[in-house]
């Protein structure tokens, strides 16, 4: 493995968002370090592996690749007595991806733009001089390398341990981080495979849901999130809601995947003195569907924009960085604090509160409402007597 | 005179390495950070450290940490 001893930026973690950061900062002419702790990047998946083709496009595939499985163009949202909401997208198809080819996809992207990637390549440590970030110390087949770089980008997934060793403190609070459990089932029935099924209850998913995400006529990814402390781990609830569907108990178990969901605790403060931290390690994440592709990519790219014109000017202290956070936070972070914000509301509905509101919302409204965008429903809770109380809290 | 006495019982967290699934979450909210992962050999924890305050035991998506007398 040929690699050098410096680089502009050292990249942790190749997810979605390291990928982005280090393919749009070998696009800017910055020499790229990419380096990925597991053997194989993509896998194991901790996913349910939905996004937006609209986001697709914006990473510049048309949605035609290998990664695509299926394609989704609505949503089917049952409340805990059964009531179905049918929500159909309205602007945009959804992919359910195979996230091993997808994350190697967005590797060859990096990689075709002059960044130098490395899977099993575990960063141990930072590299420090006078208490600053000066690069990382890399365990490459067994051997311990020290790599020098003028910025560090960690985006090390919700276990990041190198923002910790960095000085940041990124560590979730219980209570922002739910609890994920997922089979990737195949030889199912799925009632429309072109539909993702989210189930609500607190009986079947404390705080949180299940999901179905059709990877193919018979195949799907099976999954449960659920908040705080419960009686059950998330694996037992969600065996014991499989007992109770017969089209899905029938099926097999073709890959079995679980992960922590950073839901909250948005970090105020990202960047250190030559050091920023992106994605699951940031808690950039839709604390209301659980979604983090998307907020990662978007952050990794906002940081290499920053890291760019940073690098250029012989700037990287943390003032000048400084500018990563504020963008971040003023285009997704202000609407990623309002989704908290309808998230607490959420996990304080009782069954009963969700059965009364599904019988009045539609499918649109709670669309609208996952992105942020929680006027309609607000607007339909005003007008029910019942449901009075709830919009209080969204206002 | 009666023996008077105490005994100390440490308890710490505990992992069963063949349920878990390395996915690592427990790193994230373990809030003393003696929780480390290793992609193959899986969970270890540094005993000195753990308060066992069960966090990891709520957390754990397959039920792979339990509390336990430290031996």
């Amino acid at each position: 493995m040929i690699f050098k001893n410096e680089y502009d930026v050292i990249i942790v973690g190749a997810g979605p968002g390291g990928a982005a950061a280090a393919r749009k900062c070998a696009e800017g002419g910055l020499s790229v370090l990419l380096l990925e702790k597991r053997q194989e990047i993509g896998a194991p998946k901790r996913c349910g592996e939905g996004l937006g083709l609209r986001f697709i496009n914006h990473i510049g595939f048309n949605g035609d690749e290998g990664f695509v499985t299926n394609m989704v163009d609505s949503a089917c949202i049952v409340a805990p007595k059964g009531k179905e909401i049918i929500a159909t997208f309205p602007h945009d198809k959804g992919c359910i991806l195979e996230r091993k080819l997808f994350d190697k996809a967005l590797c060859y992207k990096a990689a075709e733009a002059g960044a130098k990637i490395i899977a099993k390549a575990a960063v141990i440590d930072v590299l420090k001089e006078n208490g600053k970030i000066m690069g990382v110390i890399a365990k490459i087949d067994g051997k311990s390398f020290e790599i020098k770089s003028k910025l560090v980008i960690a985006a090390d997934g919700v276990e990041s341990k190198i923002a910790r060793m960095a000085g940041l403190d990124t560590k979730n609070r219980a209570q922002d981080i739910d609890s994920g459990f997922q089979y990737e089932m195949a030889g199912i029935e799925i009632k429309n495979s072109h539909r993702i099924y989210i189930y609500f209850g607190n009986s079947i998913a404390p705080r949180g849901y299940i999901w179905i995400f059709p990877k193919g006529k018979t195949v799907a990814n099976v999954g449960i999130g659920i908040a705080g402390h419960n009686k059950k781990t998330a694996k037992e609830y969600l065996d014991e809601w499989i007992e109770t569907q017969p089209g899905i108990k029938k099926g097999s178990i073709i890959e079995v995947n679980s992960g922590g969901i950073p839901v909250g605790g948005l970090l105020k403060k990202m960047t250190l003195d030559n050091f920023m931290v992106v994605g699951d390690a940031a808690h950039q994440v839709n604390p209301l569907h659980g979604g983090g592709i998307d907020e990662a990519t978007i952050a990794g790219e906002i940081a290499a924009q920053i890291a760019i014109k940073a690098i250029t000017k012989g700037d990287t202290t943390e003032k000048a960085l400084q500018e990563y956070n504020d963008l971040w936070w003023k285009t997704q972070g202000k609407n990623l604090e309002k989704i908290e914000k309808y998230r607490n509301l959420v996990e304080k509905l009782t069954d009963d509160d969700m059965d009364i509101l599904a019988e009045a919302i539609s499918g649109t409204a709670l669309l609208d409402f996952a992105v942020g965008k929680g006027e309609t429903l607000v607007k339909t809770l005003m007008k029910n007597p019942k449901l009075f109380k709830l919009a209080r809290h969204l206002i | 005179m009666p023996q008077v006495g105490f005994k100390v019982i440490l308890l710490v967290s505990k992992v069963d390495n063949d349920k878990c699934l390395r996915c690592g979450g427990c790193v994230s909210v373990c809030p003393v950070d003696c929780i480390l992962l290793d992609e193959t050999k899986g969970i270890a924890i540094d005993a000195k450290k753990c308060t066992s305050c069960g966090v990891c035991v709520d957390f754990c998506p397959v039920g792979a940490f339990s509390i336990k007398k430290e031996k």
